[in-house]
């Protein structure tokens, strides 16, 4: 299976409570806090190298994965990280996010998956920066693709995907024929989440991502990096969403720390007034 | 003036009470552009419901009932959502539950339509429409416009107050089921497999009571009884979902369901932004954890360091004593 997973980095989302918003409100302010690859997209990295190998013997490749960033140079250090952990090879799809929106980088990725014709597109339900949860959606769209969004489950079948979706109240599932788009959420990287046709059913892996070995981060410095102009891939560059501000979220005022349990019921009852 | 669509969300014979939602959505931007608005309810047996949304106040509820939609897949509900929306309607909402977030970006990149998600407050600002969202786990708003002819969105569930019927009846129509969609051919419903909750929705509950990591397997059978006496709905973080203590529906957090309840528990949780960006909007925050420099007491209104284990059954025994006094 060839697979295709477009991976954005963010700035640090467990420090996202450290961004400014200079005062006027023009924009967002990260500065400081450090890139790290959009936590859902390293899930979706991590699912393609388990449908793309035997997880019994993971250095023998049974497929290729290869991932897709739009940003600036720099991000070839996201990219090369994906690598790192295994992916096979890697684009980048020069732009900045200020040039970017959901539409525009589905419509892009439109035309890299008509140049690349991989069986699956696989990537995050949502960049964490933005907290759209679009592109994914979008992108099936515009192929005309059936899609499986939020996925916490894929099992690889003849020619199709069983893909367990998790929804508002349970889990839905879907099989979806090849090429086709999925999303994943969370729990895709769960030791028995993803299984592809060679990795035997009892399989277990470890919880979470795999991590690169050295030798590993130096052979690849050695794989291919393909650059792409924005333009060959989406001639009209022009965005459907325009952000005029932004403004940090109300403070909440400091509580008070309660000494016991009758205490605390106290105050529910008698200051909050919520029991 | 803008002429919206609410979609409705029908599952499993029954209308979403997220539906109510999207219409006070669509009544807010009907009245500040003198608009209007309709509403369209989509799904096998989905007629039997159109009664429910006549007394909102829709220039017409539309129905598109059809064996083909017994069981919703995007690729079969988008090409009639977008059918209908190019009927003359400038925006396109539903609530951003799972549903909303699923079907509406597909049907915006079919309409060309630009989208934004999670919308938490809308502006009619001359003619123009400006929506709030949340951006980064809640630690930044961005007000944004959409600049495509026809604008798609989702609305948060806990922003935007359930509608309440305002008289009248709304007309209810008919329409046609658009033919499947590009994909729908390759895709096909295999189960859903839905778990059992007596509680209240999450989403709707005026209390919750949320346990993490720290419950371990004792997860229910601590927090059901708190639940019980305070006919609380239940969540859990993600590290309590992922270690299997809690159903993975019952995550609150940025990447779960977000809720604003009157009083929110947060039990054996650290209050890592993720979760933060789920619950800050509750009400009243009440935090029990034994490490009294976890963050989620930052944000509590009422914190108690404690061990859990003791801590919540001496609360279910504290509550009950004066609930019967
Ligand atoms: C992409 C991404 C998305 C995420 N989305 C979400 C999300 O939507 N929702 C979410 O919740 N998380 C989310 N997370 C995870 C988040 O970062 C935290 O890891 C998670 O919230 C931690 O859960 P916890 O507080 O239960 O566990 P921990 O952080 O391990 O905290 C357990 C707490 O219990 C306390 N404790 C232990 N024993 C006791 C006791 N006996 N009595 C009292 N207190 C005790 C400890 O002091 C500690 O504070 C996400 C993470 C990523 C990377
Ligand atoms: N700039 C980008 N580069 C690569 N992939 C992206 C980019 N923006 C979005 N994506 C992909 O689209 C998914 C959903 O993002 P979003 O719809 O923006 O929340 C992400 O998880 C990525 O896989």
């Amino acid at each position: 299976m060839k697979i295709l997973v477009p991976v954005k980095r963010v700035s640090d989302p467990d420090n996202a409570n450290k961004i400014k918003i200079p005062a006027g409100g023009a924009k967002i302010d990260t500065t400081g806090l450090e890139w790290k690859p959009n936590p859902f997209d390293e899930y979706a990295v991590e699912a393609a190298l388990r449908l793309t190998e035997n997880g019994a013997t993971p250095k023998q490749r049974g497929g290729e994965a290869i991932v897709v960033t739009f940003g600036p140079p720099e991000t070839v250090t996201t990219l090369r990280s994906a690598l790192a952990t295994g992916a096979d090879r890697a684009i980048r799809v020069d732009s900045t996010d200020e040039i970017l929106d959901g539409s525009l980088v589905a419509k892009s990725l439109r035309a890299l998956v008509e140049k690349e014709k991989p069986d699956l597109v696989l990537m995050g339900k949502q960049a964490v920066d933005g907290d759209s949860n679009q592109v994914g959606q979008m992108l099936a769209e515009l192929l005309g693709w059936p899609m499986a969004t939020f996925a916490a489950t894929i099992k690889e079948e003849e020619g199709s995907l069983l893909v367990g979706r998790e929804v508002d109240g349970g889990v839905l599932t879907l099989r979806v024929k090849l090429p086709a788009v999925v999303t994943v959420d969370l729990r895709i990287v769960a030791p028995t989440s993803v299984y592809s046709k060679q990795t035997a059913p009892t399989f277990k892996y470890n919880d979470g991502v795999r991590f690169a070995a050295l030798p590993a981060i130096m052979s690849a410095k050695k794989k291919p990096l393909a650059e792409v102009k924005l333009t060959d891939l989406a001639p009209d560059a022009s965005l459907s969403i325009k952000y005029v501000s932004y403004e940090p979220p109300p403070a909440r005022k400091a509580g008070v720390k309660v000494k016991s349990v009758t205490e605390l019921v106290d105050k529910l009852v008698n200051e909050a007034k919520v029991l | 003036m803008a002429n919206v669509l609410v979609v409705a969300e029908f599952s499993e014979g029954k209308l979403k009470k997220t539906t109510h939602s999207a219409i006070t959505f669509a009544q807010t931007v009907a009245k500040g552009t003198s608009g209007s608005f309709s509403i369209l309810l989509i799904g096998g047996g989905a007629k039997a419901a159109s009664g429910e949304l006549a007394g909102f106040g829709a220039a017409k509820v539309l129905v598109a009932d059809d064996a083909n939609l017994a069981n919703y897949v995007a690729e079969r509900y988008a090409p009639t959502v977008v059918a209908t929306a190019k009927g003359g309607f400038d925006v396109v909402v539903t609530a951003a539950g799972a549903y909303g977030k699923d079907l509406m970006p597909r049907v915006a990149a079919a309409l060309g339509a630009g989208y934004a998600t999670d919308i938490s407050s809308v502006k009619a600002d001359g003619g123009k429409l400006v929506y709030k969202r949340p951006m980064f786990a809640g630690n930044a708003y961005g007000y944004c416009e959409i600049t495509t002819p026809v604008q798609v969105v989702t609305v948060r569930q806990s922003e935007f107050a359930p509608a309440q019927p305002t008289g009248g009846n709304s007309p209810v129509e008919a329409v046609a089921v658009a033919p499947a969609g590009a994909g729908a051919d390759r895709v096909t419903f295999v189960s859903l497999d839905q778990v059992k909750n007596e509680r209240p929705e999450l989403t709707e509950a005026s209390v919750v009571v949320s346990g993490g990591r720290a419950l371990k397997e004792r997860f229910k059978e601590v927090l059901d009884p708190l639940a019980d006496v305070l006919s609380a709905a239940v969540g859990a973080s993600r590290a309590a979902c992922d270690a299997g203590y809690a159903p993975s529906d019952l995550q609150v957090g940025q990447t779960g369901k977000v809720v604003a309840p009157k009083l929110y528990f947060a039990i054996g949780i650290s209050g890592a932004i993720q979760h933060l960006a789920g619950m800050k909007g509750s009400k009243v925050i009440v935090a029990i954890n034994k490490d009294g420099e976890a963050p989620i007491f930052q944000v509590a209104d009422y914190g108690l360091v404690a061990d859990l284990f003791q801590a919540v059954p001496e609360l279910v025994s504290e509550i009950k004593k004066r609930k019967s006094a």
